[in-house]
């Protein structure tokens, strides 16, 4: 089912006065491009492929740096692809882990055809049966401000499905966040103030 | 010295803990499971339970970029689940490890398992992983640890291929004979 929020206002809200312990880890595709382009910032990783794999890298980050929050902003087709992540995650050290699925119940990359959230398939429902300790899905504006606690304060893992508008994009995002070397060396430096590896480990 | 005189498998362990590996994740084989019953026992390592060898290749990629080095432990079977997720460490030049404890090359009863365990050198080459391999137990831990300098001095992907030789082909015959 394809919502009505503006997906672009519900990531400008949610990334609003973003606290510098918030990781954020975007999945292929529309959600990469959301990001990026309301604020390309160095502690965002972005997937330009690998797609399924925005949760997977979420939960490694996750174990890594148990201090900060770790948030997924990611699609429906791409969580679709990824759903093994989320039993995954129910079962590994993510109390500081959120994901947040912009679900506007399409593959809007490839010509719109629906995905199964369209439907039989529930994703909120599928990570509570995960094992997700929070779990909501949200279809108005008026949900935003609470689903953003959820997804920043909560214990974790926390699961947010946004019920999300179709949107057509333009060329509206910054070209180096496609560069994943660095991209990938930027967020570690941002992180950890560390760079190469084999420089300064 | 005889093969039957070299734990390997704890050989392994212990590459890994001297290398700072501190997250393995893992979709279990037998060939595996001493090496992940010595990590979960280690408090100094997370050990993360996947449902798809493709996620492995996620964890290991945060787990780089939180400052941290991972393992990825799988059998063969598992390898062409990993071949896409490869595009990330790849392209973003982040140190990824695997070991794989193969089946499907030395005395393989099942059929289903060879076509992967064949392909196995061939798919991750063509992924631009570098493929190390082990056939005897006194080449184990060198093998190892030359790849973990690699990976992680070099940022490149290795895998390091355990053969079948090594590890032990089942024996169906066998294990039912004891059921």
């Amino acid at each position: 089912m394809t919502g009505t929020i503006d997906r672009e206002k519900l990531v400008t809200e949610i990334l609003a006065e973003r606290p510098d312990d918030l990781l954020v880890v975007t999945g292929l595709g529309s959600s990469t491009y959301d990001v990026a382009s309301i604020e390309d910032n160095p502690r965002n990783f972005y997937l330009w492929g690998a797609m399924g794999q925005a949760l997977p890298v979420a939960i490694g980050l996750a174990a890594a740096q148990p201090e900060k929050r770790v948030l997924v902003i990611t699609g429906d087709g791409e969580m679709l692809m990824g759903l093994g992540a989320l039993s995954a995650a129910g079962n590994a050290p993510t109390r500081n882990l959120a994901v947040l699925v912009l679900d506007n119940g399409h593959y809007s990359e490839t010509g719109g055809q629906p995905t199964h959230t369209s439907g039989s398939t529930d994703i909120a429902g599928v990570a509570a049966e995960c094992g997700f300790a929070v779990t909501r899905t949200i279809t108005e504006h008026d949900a935003i401000s609470h689903a953003k606690s959820e997804l920043l304060d909560r214990e974790g893992p926390v699961m947010v499905v946004a019920k999300v508008a179709l949107k057509t994009y333009g060329s509206i995002v910054e070209p180096q966040t496609r560069i994943g070397h660095y991209t990938a060396a930027r967020f570690r430096m941002a992180v950890t103030g560390r760079g190469e590896a084999a420089l300064d480990r | 010295m005889t093969d039957s005189t070299i734990d390997w498998r704890m050989e392994i362990y212990d590459c890994l803990r001297e290398h700072d590996i501190e997250q393995v994740c893992h979709v279990p084989d037998a060939g595996h499971a001493a090496v992940i019953r010595a990590c979960e026992a280690d408090n100094s390592m997370t050990v993360i339970g996947l449902t798809s060898e493709q996620d492995g290749v996620g964890v290991l990629t945060g787990a780089w970029l939180g400052g941290q080095r991972g393992v990825l432990l799988m059998q063969s079977s598992g390898v062409g689940n990993t071949i896409n997720a490869l595009a990330m460490p790849n392209a973003c030049r982040i140190p990824f490890v695997t070991l794989v404890s193969m089946r499907g090359e030395w005395g393989e009863f099942v059929p289903w398992q060879i076509p992967m365990g064949q392909a196995t050198p061939d798919v991750f080459e063509a992924m631009g992983v570098t493929v190390y391999r082990a056939d005897r137990a006194d080449e184990v831990a060198d093998t190892v640890k030359a790849a973990l300098r690699l990976a992680f001095d070099g940022n490149q992907q290795v895998a390091v291929l355990l053969s079948q030789r090594l590890i032990g082909t089942k024996d169906f015959r066998a294990a039912k004979r004891t059921l």
